[in-house]
C-alpha cells in the first residue's frame, strides 16, 4: 500500500479551487490542501513538502515555483521540475487543459496519472469558458468597426473591399494608429457628413 | 493572410510584437498576429512547446536553460532573434532609499560601481534580498554581476523570483528589499510609493539582452515563409521603435486596455528613457534606456548564448563547455542572415564575438558595406570570449 499523497492547489479563486479539490479526492484517499494566498508562496510551499502542485497555467504565481522547482539548498528540497517526462501527452493534455504541475522526484507515473486526469477534466472546463468569452470579445468588437469603416470607402469612392481594406491599412502606418482606430475615425466622420 | 498565435508578458519590451500587428508590418507580410496575453513565464514556454501558440516573447536566457535540459521536456526551442535590449530598472525600497541619502549617495542613476558600493554600505553584512522575474532572466544575471563585482559575498544575496507586475506588492509587504525588472513595473512601485530607481540596467552592462523571439524548431523548419515573414515584419517594427519620434504613439498603443492596460504615461517612461527616480518626482534622462533594432541589438550572438550557458551552468553544477556548445546551437544566426537579408538588415561577418568589448558604438564591415554595432560593456571592464572560456 503506497502512502497517501500531499496535493497542492494553488488557487486564489475558492469558487475554482473546491471542485479541483473534489475531483482529486475522487481519485483517491489523498491530502489536499488549498493555497489560496499569493504572498510567500515558495516558503508555503517549501513548508508543505508536497508530492504534486498544481496551479493553474496562466497564474503568474508559478514562476515563483519555477525557483522553488531548482532549489537546491541543503534544507530545501526541490519540488522536481514537472510535466511528466515520461508521458508527452498527458504533458500535452495538461498544458491544454491550462494546468501546470510540479511533482516530487520519484514518484511514480502511475500514481500520478489518475490526479492529473481529473485535475485537466476539471480545469479544461474553465479554460473553455474562459477562451470563448475572451476572442468573441475581441473579435466581434474590431471586426465590425472594420467592416463599416471598407462599406464607407467602398461606397464613397467606388472601390472593392481589397482596395478599401489596403487603404484604411495604409493611413493606419502612415499616421502611426491602429487599424480599428483608423476605422472608427472614419465611420465617425462618415456618420456626420451624413454618407 | 495567414494568422499566427504569439505569446507575450505585458512590458514595454513587448512592443515589437504590437507595433508589428498594429501598424501593419504584419499585414504587409501577409500575416495577421494573434496577440495572447500571459500570465507568467513558464507558460510561454509551456505553451510554445505543447504548440499552442506558434512563438513567444521570452526572456533571452529561457531558451538557455531550456537547451540545458533546465526544463521540462518539450520540443527543441530556438531564438531567432532578439527583441530588445535594456529596459530594466534596479530599484531599492524606501528604507533603502533613506539610508542611501542619509549616507551621501546622490542617486545619479548612471553610475553602478558607485549605487553598488553604496548599497553595500548600507545593506552592510545583512542579507538582500532582490526580487527578479525569472530563475533564468538578464534580471538575474544583471544583479548577480553587479552586486558580485561590488564586493557583495554571493552569500549574502537572495534572488527571489517575482511576477513583474506583482513586484510593487512584494516591496509593500516587506518580501524583497530592492528588485531588478522590465519596465513598467519599477515606475509602477515608484508610482505607489513603494520604491525608488537606482539604476537603469544598461549602467551595468550597456547592451544587455533583453528578450528574444522564440519558435519551436520544428515551425522555423516546416514553416519556413512565414518564419521569414514573421521575423521581417517584428525587425522593421523594431526599426520603426527606434526612432525616438515614434516612442510616445508607441507607448499609447502599448497602454491600451488589451494590451499593458495602464496609463501611458507609465509606459511612456522607460520608451522615451524619461524616468520618474523617486517619491521626490527627481527625473532622470537615459538615451537607450531600451533598443530594439539600432546598431545590430536583433542579431542573436552564439556568443550571448555561450555567455548566458556559462553562468547558468556553473550555479546548477553543470559543464560548462557542454553547456556553451548546447546553448549556442539554439541562437539561430543562420536564420536570422538568411530571413532578414532580404529586409536589408545589416549583417555581421562573424556570429559571435568578444561580449562586453565595446566601450563605445564601433563601425565595422558587415556582409554588405559596414555597420554600427552598439556599445556593450560592462562596469566593470567585464569581456567574454566564448572561444576561451574555460
Amino acid at each position: 500500500m503506497s502512502k497517501r499523497l500531499l496535493i497542492v492547489v494553488v488557487e486564489p479563486d475558492p469558487d475554482r479551487a473546491q471542485p479541483i479539490a473534489d475531483g482529486l479526492r475522487d481519485t483517491g484517499d489523498h491530502d489536499i490542501r488549498i493555497i489560496a494566498e499569493q504572498s510567500g508562496l515558495a516558503r508555503q510551499v517549501a513548508d508543505l513538502r508536497p508530492d504534486v502542485v498544481l496551479i493553474d497555467i496562466a497564474n503568474p504565481s508559478r514562476d515563483i515555483l519555477e525557483e522553488l522547482a531548482l532549489a537546491s539548498g541543503p534544507s530545501e528540497r526541490p519540488v522536481a521540475m514537472f510535466v511528466d517526462r515520461s508521458d508527452e501527452g498527458l504533458t500535452r493534455a495538461a498544458i491544454e487543459a491550462g494546468i501546470s504541475a510540479y511533482v516530487v522526484d520519484g514518484l511514480r507515473p502511475e500514481r500520478l496519472k489518475p490526479v492529473l486526469d481529473a485535475a485537466i477534466a476539471r480545469f479544461h472546463i474553465f479554460q473553455q469558458m474562459r477562451a470563448e468569452l475572451a476572442a468573441t470579445r475581441a473579435a466581434l468588437e474590431e471586426r465590425k468597426i472594420i467592416d463599416r469603416a471598407k462599406a464607407v470607402l467602398m461606397k464613397a469612392r467606388g472601390i472593392d473591399e481589397e482596395a478599401a481594406y489596403a487603404l484604411l491599412r495604409k493611413s493606419a502606418m502612415d499616421q502611426g494608429k491602429r487599424l480599428a482606430d483608423i476605422a472608427q475615425q472614419l465611420v465617425m466622420a462618415a456618420g456626420l457628413l451624413g454618407r | 493572410m495567414i494568422t499566427l498565435r504569439l505569446g507575450y508578458v505585458p512590458l514595454i519590451d513587448a512592443a515589437p510584437l504590437i507595433v508589428a500587428q498594429e501598424l501593419g508590418f504584419a499585414a504587409e507580410e501577409g500575416l495577421t498576429l494573434d496577440l495572447v496575453r500571459l500570465g507568467a513565464w513558464a507558460q510561454a514556454r509551456d505553451m510554445l512547446g505543447a504548440g499552442l501558440i506558434d512563438g513567444a516573447q521570452m526572456l533571452v536566457p529561457m531558451p538557455v536553460a531550456q537547451a540545458l535540459g533546465l526544463g521540462p521536456s518539450l520540443p527543441a526551442m530556438d531564438l531567432v532573434m532578439v527583441l530588445s535590449h535594456g529596459g530594466q530598472a534596479v530599484a531599492v525600497n524606501r528604507d533603502l532609499e533613506r539610508r542611501l541619502r542619509d549616507a551621501g549617495h546622490d542617486f545619479a542613476f548612471d553610475d553602478a560601481r558607485a549605487a553598488g558600493m553604496a548599497l553595500r554600505g548600507v545593506a552592510a553584512g545583512r542579507r538582500l534580498r532582490v526580487g527578479v522575474p525569472f530563475p533564468f532572466s538578464t534580471q538575474s544575471e544583471l544583479v548577480r554581476h553587479w552586486l558580485t563585482g561590488c564586493g557583495f559575498p554571493p552569500a549574502d544575496l537572495d534572488l527571489i523570483t517575482v511576477p513583474p507586475p506583482m513586484m510593487a506588492d512584494a516591496v509593500a509587504r516587506g518580501d524583497v528589499d530592492a528588485f531588478c525588472v522590465g519596465e513598467p513595473w519599477a515606475s509602477f512601485a515608484v508610482e505607489r510609493g513603494l520604491a525608488a530607481l537606482l539604476l537603469p540596467g544598461i549602467a551595468i552592462w550597456a547592451a544587455p539582452p533583453e528578450k528574444g523571439l522564440v519558435l519551436l524548431r520544428g515551425f522555423a523548419e516546416a514553416r519556413p515563409a512565414e518564419t521569414g515573414a514573421l521575423m521581417r515584419a517584428v525587425w522593421r517594427a523594431g526599426r520603426w521603435l527606434d526612432d525616438p519620434d515614434h516612442r510616445g504613439t508607441a507607448a499609447e498603443i502599448l497602454s491600451r486596455p488589451a494590451y499593458l492596460n495602464l496609463p501611458p504615461d507609465l509606459a511612456e517612461r522607460g520608451l522615451t528613457g524619461r524616468l520618474t527616480i523617486s517619491g521626490r518626482g527627481e527625473m532622470r534622462k537615459v538615451p537607450g534606456f531600451v533598443a530594439f533594432n539600432a546598431g545590430a541589438a536583433s542579431f542573436p550572438w552564439k556568443s550571448l548564448a555561450a555567455l548566458f550557458a556559462a553562468r547558468i551552468a556553473d550555479r546548477q553544477g553543470l559543464d560548462r563547455q557542454a553547456a556553451m556548445a548546447r546553448a549556442m546551437d539554439h541562437f539561430r544566426t543562420d536564420l536570422y542572415r538568411l530571413h532578414l537579408r532580404p529586409a536589408g538588415a545589416p549583417l555581421p561577418g562573424a556570429s559571435q564575438r568578444v561580449e562586453g568589448a565595446l566601450a563605445q558604438d564601433r563601425s565595422v564591415a558587415a556582409e554588405r558595406g559596414g555597420m554600427i554595432l552598439r556599445a556593450d560593456a560592462f562596469f566593470d571592464g567585464f569581456s567574454f570570449d566564448p572561444a576561451s572560456a574555460n
